[in-house]
Order: C-alpha cells, then structure tokens, then sequence
C-alpha cells in the first residue's frame, strides 16, 4: 500500500504506508514525565497490558513506589458504565490516601477506556471537585489508537495549556519553551537566556505543578521538541505566538534556535554573538572527533519519537552522514519544514509505517547504521548489521550546545563498538546441548 | 478496578506469545492497537532473542476504528501467511481488540487458508500471561495432535517433556539438564514442547509413552488432554531440589518400566556435601520468605526447610490457580499462605515476618533491596539479568548446585557475622555495611550511613513505627546489640511477649526476660 505523495519541500515524495507500526504507545511518555514534574501522579486508567507495558518499558528504571499506576479495568467494570466512575474515584482515594503529597493527578487514558468512551475529562472534573485545591486532577489521552510514543506528552503539555493561567496585565511571561528538557539542558538554557537579557521565560512543563506558565495574548513560545503540534495549536488559541526554528540538535541547530528567538526579542547581534560565541566553539570542538566514524556512512532511520528529521539533519549537515530513509511515525509539515529543507533533495522520507517492508527496504539499502526500536535491533544485529536504539534518544541530554558532542557520540558508540570487538558475529550459533 | 504499580503477570495474549515465540514454524496474528509491540522487547531484550518474535500486530489506530478493523485484520492475516508461511497460525485478540469484538478466529476461517488456524480465546480482563500460555499451549496441542493414531507398539522407555517456554525463568538449561538426566536413566526423550518444537512435533506428541510436565502452571492442561485422548499417563514432580530429583527419577523410571537403581548422575549433586560441611552450621534457621510463582515456591519452601535448614517464615504465589498446591505446601511449615497479585501486600507480609532472606521475584528484589533484605531471585517475572549466558538450571543435581550458590550468597559469611554481634561500633564494618563481598552491589548502605541518624539501621526501617513508643531508651538501646540480622525478630517477640504480659514500657529485663521466654 504505498502511495507517493509530493511533500513540498526539497526531499523526494513521501513513502506513506499503514501496515504493521513498531512503536511505543504514549503512555511510555509517562516514564519522563513523572520524573520531570515532581510531584505530579500519573494514573493511567486501562488494562493489564497498560501496566505490563509500563514496567516493561521502565525496565530497570524500576521503584518500588513509583509515581504512576495502572487502575486496571476488570470483567466487571466493562458490564456497567456509571460503576466504573465509582470505582475510578474509589482508586484515586486509595491511591492520594497513600500519597498524600501529589500536588496533581494527571488520569491518563488508554486503547481500552478510549474504545468503550469512558469520560475521562467528565471524572476529571469531578475528582477536581471533590479533592481541589489540595490536589489538582487533569487528563489526556496516552493511548497507542491515538498516540505514537511522544505524542503523549503532547497531549499532556495539551492538558497543562488548556487549564494554565491567564498571564496578567504584567505579563510577567514572556517567552515559554515548551517540550520536556532534561533539567540539565534546561539550566543551561537558563543561563543562555540571562546572557542574551531575555526576561521572563518559562519551561512548559515546568518542574513541579506549580511552576506552570500563564498564557496570553503577548506570550511568545518556541518549541524544543518537534512532536508538538497540538500542544502548539493549544498554546495559539490561548492568543499565545510561535516562533519558528529547527531544533536545538547540534551547534547548527542550537544557534539557529536561539537566533530565532533572539531575532524576536530584538537582542543586538554583538550580544548574541557574545553570549554564543564560546559554547559554539566548545560544540564544534567537541564535535570534530567523531567526525571521522561518520563522514559517509549512510543512515536509515525507522520511525519512533518524530525527532528523526532532527536527527537526520544533525548527522547530515554537522557530521556528513548520509541519509538514506527518514522515518516519523508523524510528520508535522509546518513544525519539519525547516529540517527537512536542510536535508539533501532526494532523501526519502516516510510517515507512518508497514514494519516488514520497511525492513525489506532496509536490508535491500544496506546501511552503515540503522536508527530503530529495540524490538527490531537485537535481531538486525544478529543479521550483521549496526543499529542505534532510538529510545536513547528520548531518553539523553542530547539538546543545546554542551551536547552536540554526546548527540554525535551517541551514533558513533556502535561503531566504535564494532571496531573495538575482536571477535565477529561469523562463529556457529551456540550449539544446543544434545 | 483494581490500583496497581506493579504486575505480576501479563495479559493472557503475551502467554499466548510466548508459546508462539518457543516453536519453530508457528506464526500468531494479534488484533492489537498500535502500541501493543512493546511485547516484541520481552523477547529482543530481556531473552535477547536473536530474531524477531513470530507476532504479526495490526496495529489499528483510531481512525481505523470508523472503518473496518475486520478488514485490517484479515490483510494481516494474509500478509503474513504469505511472508512468513508458517505451518500453523494463531490467531487472537488483544484487551483492546476483544472490546471491538471482531472476532478473529471467524475472520481468519473466512480466509480459507491451507495450514491449521488455532483461534485463541483468551479473556484479557479475567485471567493474565501464564493462564494464556496453558491455553494456547493446549489448543495447539488439541490442533496438531487430535485424531492421530497412537502406534500399535511404543517402547515404555519413551517420553516427551512439556512446559518449558520462552521467556520462562531458567528453562533453556532446565531443559538441558533433564533431558541429559532421563537420557542417562535410559529414558528416550522424544519431543520437548513447546521450546523448539513445530507443529509436526506436536502432531508426535501421542508416539510416546508417557508425558513429563516440567512446569505444571504451562503444560498441565494439556498433558490432562493427552491423558484422556490417548491414556498417556504423566509424571508432574517437578525436579527442583537434591530430593525432588531423586523422586523425579525413582518416578520416571518407574513409569519407564526401568529397574530402580540410583541415578549415575548423583555424584553431580554438591549441595548435599555443602550443606552438610561446617562452614553451613549458621545458616540453620535463618528465616526466609519465599514468594514467586507456584513451582518455584513450593520447590524452594522444601529446599531451604529440608536441604538447607533455613526456617521458613512466609510462603506464597501470585497464581491464584494454584492457590490450593500452595496452601497445602504452606501448612507443612505451619504458615498461612499468601495468595495476592498485589505487590504492596507481599511488601507488608515480608515487613510483617521480617526475615533475614527473602528468596522471590524481580518484585521482592525490590522490596528487599528497600528493606535492606538479603535476596534472591528464584521466579518469573524476571529481568535480563536473570537470563545468563552462563550454564545456570534450577533443575535436576546442577540446579541444585546453582541453588546453593546463589541463596547462600547475599548473606553475610559466617565468621562476618560473628564479629558484629562482638564488636557493634568497628567504624568500617558495623550495622550498616553489608556482606563485604557485596560492596560493589550496595551503594546504598555507604549513603545510609550518612544520611541516617545514628541508630537506624537495617531491621529498624521494617519496623512498625508505632512500636518504638512501647520501649525505653535503655532497652531500645540494649536491642541494638543484638546483631542486625535477628534484631528484627527479637523486637517482634520481645513485643509480643509484653502485650501477652501486659507489661509496659518495654525494659532491658523484659527483653531478657523475652529471650529466655522464646528459648524455651
């Protein structure tokens, strides 16, 4: 079922295909967010398999007392539709008896509640009755029908817009970056922005549910992740406007994000150059080593978290890597625009997925390194082939300029890994013990 | 609706999964939303299984659910038939899927494929993993291997070993080991199934004389099948232990029509010589909480009472369907058995009996690591590091050498523990450094020390709040001496003992008073 379509821009017709997809659902968004807002709950209302997916993909990130949970529906939830609010507000009892410090319970909704259109924005409301201000309820949607991997927490940054503060006559924020940052890159954010003499900006989310920005006409927002469409579209109705940038991936990226930004806020040229000028020689330094493991090599990627034309145009155009497919799960045109213009013309780029002919596709171009999920890479590995584990990159400080080195060092790592072991994959398969 | 952090099990599909996972030749069509292919990584990751799992996912999204999921369905079905031309497909419908009620096994008829479809009916919001493997595994079973004719002739000595699955704890090397055990007892091992088989092995299945259920919770219903549609008798002791595994093989070749002389491969057996040897003396009832699947759990309460004289303080499973085996079991240490899936109710049992060795799952791992426990894991659910890549059974003589070593080992080395209990404030090694040679392993009594006021160590964070009030200073005090590993259950009856005595607050005296009470 493939079907060209002309994307616009300089790279060649998208590949959209619907077949198998391999990818996360958005609960698994859940597993940074919950440590990114600190005293935020996550409960997401579903099934066994929604709780067996969460501790599966926390892997050894495992607590014993994290800050989400499973309301596991049962047999007889599903027989009857005004029982099974009781028994949602009789979780959330138990569970803000036990953890009477969670400041907001965030309900998250999965395949199964959102199949059988249980209201999770109608319980919402009602729990917020009964148990604000002590504790704030809000909801989204995580489920996989409606949300690839990050796009959950879009729709979680969707939610945080959507009940945030109107900001004042004062106007006290300015600028909000939104899209969930490592604390790290955060602060180094922070301490960009002061040297530029930008006031008032705001990370969304913020670190605890407190520390959430207001919103108004006058509010100025870029975003740092590219899997944020709606929580944009949200931010705009708020009278709120964006500003357009690639993203802060590599020294390329991080500079024409802050230009962005600092074009917008009238920021003399000399200061810009002042304040940037050190991290973008440390960027580019950091970078020259693992120049030489990725000049040339050609990169496939598979669709996983939408940060792949990012990714792409990073190893294009600051490391000479060549791209040979760009997988998104979703391609957000006017969010992409400006990375995939950077990409060479031709690069084929694909939105959506059918698994087994994208592997097909894969093996036939023989790449240097396959970018994809971990449910693909063992057994490409097996085949002889390099994979890079995409999750990492969800999963790193990879933004800004202190990070362009480990962004490149993250590709680089098993290829180094290849040329460092001595022994190929050419022996026997272990033999069985019969 | 039932709060839960963590699970147990699965949902029944990735039982389901794991059985197509063990075979050769077995493909399964899963309605499933997209998402649901994180399963795929229990396989690529935790088994660091080589190849892709044999699941083909339809991965519907929500726009697919204005149109026709059926019609996605039966194109999943067919690509994959056609790519991956297995010898037998399953069928089936995840949580989500079941609500669409699509029905695959009718769509699936629909198709008019030339292999055997093997419909799986599995109730996702009643039962969960390992109840889905048991019934996947049995209707495979009834698929390939209904309406064969048993040979006129089968010789006794031949058997087929059932259970063992993928992703199942240890069963690569159980295998291993009993299939090298009952062939060295003369036995012929025809067919193991479901790891490694193909649907024309089980369609074998009936040539053997008689069945081995290794892992009852897998393998039970159809091995029950197989006994009613072909009288194969079958042999459930499960040969996990020095003594278990003698009976396994007095059993089997008994069934085997073999004269009963003693396994060659006793002189394998290490832990009964290392049990017995001196250095063992202190493990002798040192009290452990045992928790996992019900196999494992029984087979571990009979090692530690019998065959390592530890004392067995908790006993329990999360498999409700085997609650009865394990309640029988527990009565024999005079315990109540816990059954629960709920993972805080095992953490308040085990603060509750406070042991000195919690033996468990990846779960209790973690309860364990919180309380500052010793522990080790003998059950599913499992993480990578219980699939090693050296040799390691639970079963047969080998596994019981590996048992020793890895329950023996988190706990502190005898001549350790008895300079504590001598010399309380050595300013390296006291309460609440661990076993030395788990340094590397636990960071965080280092950190404990730090940032713990002085006094509270290890048994003091399992202790009840509420009970420091009923005690002195002095006694509080005096009960610091006593070494950490006990102290747990010296406070406990040392409390008991004054409530019984209405005696309050708890003096030096009473705590003497209660040791000598508890000696007796």
């Amino acid at each position: 079922m493939n079907q060209a379509f002309s994307a616009g821009c300089a790279t060649g017709p998208t590949i959209r295909e619907r077949g198998q997809h391999e990818v996360f659902c958005g609960l698994t968004s859940i597993i940074w967010l919950h440590r990114k807002v600190q005293d935020a709950f996550f409960l997401i209302v579903g099934s066994r398999t929604c709780a067996h997916l969460m501790q599966s993909a926390a892997g050894v990130m495992i607590f014993s007392e994290p800050r989400f949970a499973t309301a596991i529906m049962e047999e007889r939830d599903l027989a009857g539709m005004a029982d099974m609010h009781d028994e949602l507000d009789g979780v959330v009892d138990k569970l803000l008896a036990r953890r009477p410090d969670i400041k907001m319970l965030v309900l998250v909704g999965s395949c199964p509640s959102e199949v059988i259109k249980f209201d999770l924005s109608k319980a919402a409301e009602r729990l917020n009755r009964v148990h604000a201000p002590k504790h704030r309820v809000l909801c989204y949607s995580g489920s996989g029908i409606e949300t690839t991997f990050t796009q959950g927490e879009d729709n979680f940054l969707t939610a945080l817009v959507n009940e945030a503060p109107a900001s004042g006559p004062q106007n006290e924020t300015k600028l909000i970056v939104a899209g969930c940052l490592p604390d790290v890159v955060e602060d180094q954010f922070t301490r960009l922005f002061d040297d530029l003499g930008i006031e008032g900006v705001q990370f969304l989310p913020g670190r605890s549910s407190a520390a959430m920005p207001s919103i108004g006409p006058g509010t100025r927002f870029i975003l740092a992740q590219p899997y944020l469409g709606a929580a944009a579209a949200a931010l705009q109705s708020r009278g709120a406007e964006r500003i357009n940038s690639i993203f802060p991936l590599g020294e390329q990226g991080t500079t024409a994000w802050f230009k962005a930004i600092a074009d917008t806020f009238g920021v003399p040229e000399d200061r810009f150059e002042a304040a940037t000028g050190a991290p973008r020689k440390r960027a580019k330094a950091a970078l020259q080593s693992y120049l030489p493991w990725l000049e040339g090599r050609r990169m496939f990627f598979f669709p996983d978290s939408q940060l792949e034309p990012s990714l792409a145009r990073f190893l294009h155009s600051e490391t000479g890597a060549e791209i040979i497919e760009v997988g998104s799960p979703y391609l957000h045109r006017e969010h992409a625009a400006g990375e995939l213009a950077l990409l060479p013309p031709g690069t084929a780029i694909s939105e959506g997925q059918d698994v087994d002919l994208q592997i097909d596709r894969a093996r036939k171009a023989d790449p240097d390194l396959i970018v994809c999920g971990m449910g693909l890479a063992n057994p490409f590995e097996a085949e002889g082939r390099l994979t890079k584990w995409s999750i990492e990159f969800a999963f790193t400080p990879i933004q800004g300029y202190e990070q362009a080195g480990d962004l490149a060092e993250l590709f680089v790592r098993p290829l180094r890994r290849q040329s460092v072991l001595k022994t190929g994959l050419g022996f026997e398969e272990g033999a069985p013990c019969s | 609706m039932q709060l839960s952090m963590w699970t147990y099990e699965g949902p029944p599909h990735v039982g389901a999964m794991r059985v197509a996972a063990s075979m050769k030749d077995v493909h399964y069509v899963l309605h499933a939303p997209q998402g649901d292919t994180y399963a795929d990584l229990l396989f690529t990751m935790i088994e660091r299984r080589d190849s892709r799992p044999p699941v083909t996912y339809t991965t519907f999204q929500a726009r697919d659910l204005g149109a026709s999921t059926a019609d996605i369905f039966k194109t999943a079905c067919h690509d994959a038939v056609d790519r991956f031309k297995p010898r037998a497909l399953l069928v089936g419908a995840s949580c989500t899927a079941e609500l669409l009620q699509d029905d695959p096994g009718g769509l699936a008829k629909t198709l008019d494929l030339d292999i055997p479809v093997v419909p799986l009916e599995l109730p996702s919001y009643q039962k969960k993993e390992t109840w889905g493997a048991a019934e996947t595994f049995y209707q495979l079973v009834r698929a390939c291997a209904s309406n064969r004719r048993r040979p006129e002739t089968i010789a006794a000595n031949t058997c087929n070993i059932l259970g063992p699955t993928s992703l199942g704890f240890r069963n690569r090397d159980d295998v291993c080991e009993i299939k090298a055990l009952l062939e060295e007892n003369g036995l012929n091992v025809r067919v193991v199934a479901p790891l490694g088989a193909s649907p024309e092995d089980l369609a074998r299945l009936p040539e053997a004389a008689f069945n081995i259920v290794l892992y009852p919770e897998i393998a039970d219903t159809a091995a029950r099948w197989l006994k009613k549609a072909y009288g194969m008798p079958y042999l459930s002791t499960v040969p996990i232990g020095v003594s278990e595994t003698r009976r396994f093989v007095a059993e089997a070749r008994a069934l085997a029509g073999l004269e009963p002389v003693p396994s060659p491969s006793e002189n394998k057996d290490r832990l009964t010589w290392y049990s017995r040897s001196i250095d063992s003396t202190y493990l002798t009832g040192k009290r452990v909480f045992i928790f996992g699947d019900a196999t494992h759990a029984i087979a571990a309460a009979r090692i530690a009472a019998n065959e390592l004289g530890f004392e067995v303080c908790g006993l329990g499973t999360y498999m409700r369907e085997f609650a009865r085996d394990v309640r029988a079991a527990a009565k024999d240490y005079g315990l109540e058995a816990l059954i629960t899936d709920d993972h805080l109710v095992v953490e308040d049992a085990i603060i509750e009996a406070r042991p000195e060795l919690v033996l468990g799952t990846q779960m209790e791992r973690h309860i364990a690591k919180r309380l500052r426990v010793p522990c080790a894991v003998i059950s599913s659910p499992v993480h990578v590091q219980d699939f090693p890549a050296r040799y390691s059974p639970q079963m047969g003589f080998e596994g019981a050498n590996v048992i020793f070593d890895s329950w023996v080992h988190p706990l502190m080395m005898g001549l350790e523990e008895h300079l504590l209990s001598m010399f309380r404030d050595d300013f390296e090694f006291n309460d609440g450094a661990t076993a030395s040679h788990l340094h590397a392993h636990s960071p965080a009594a280092a950190s404990n020390q730090q940032t713990a006021p002085a006094g509270t160590s290890v048994e003091d964070q399992i202790t009840l709040p509420a009970s420091a009030t009923l005690w002195t200073d002095e006694a509080e005090k005096e009960l610091k001496k006593i070494p950490f590993f006990v102290r747990g259950k010296a406070r406990r009856n040392t409390e008991s003992f004054a409530t019984d005595n209405g005696i309050h607050p708890i003096t030096v005296e009473t705590l003497y008073d209660a040791k000598a009470h508890f000696a007796r």
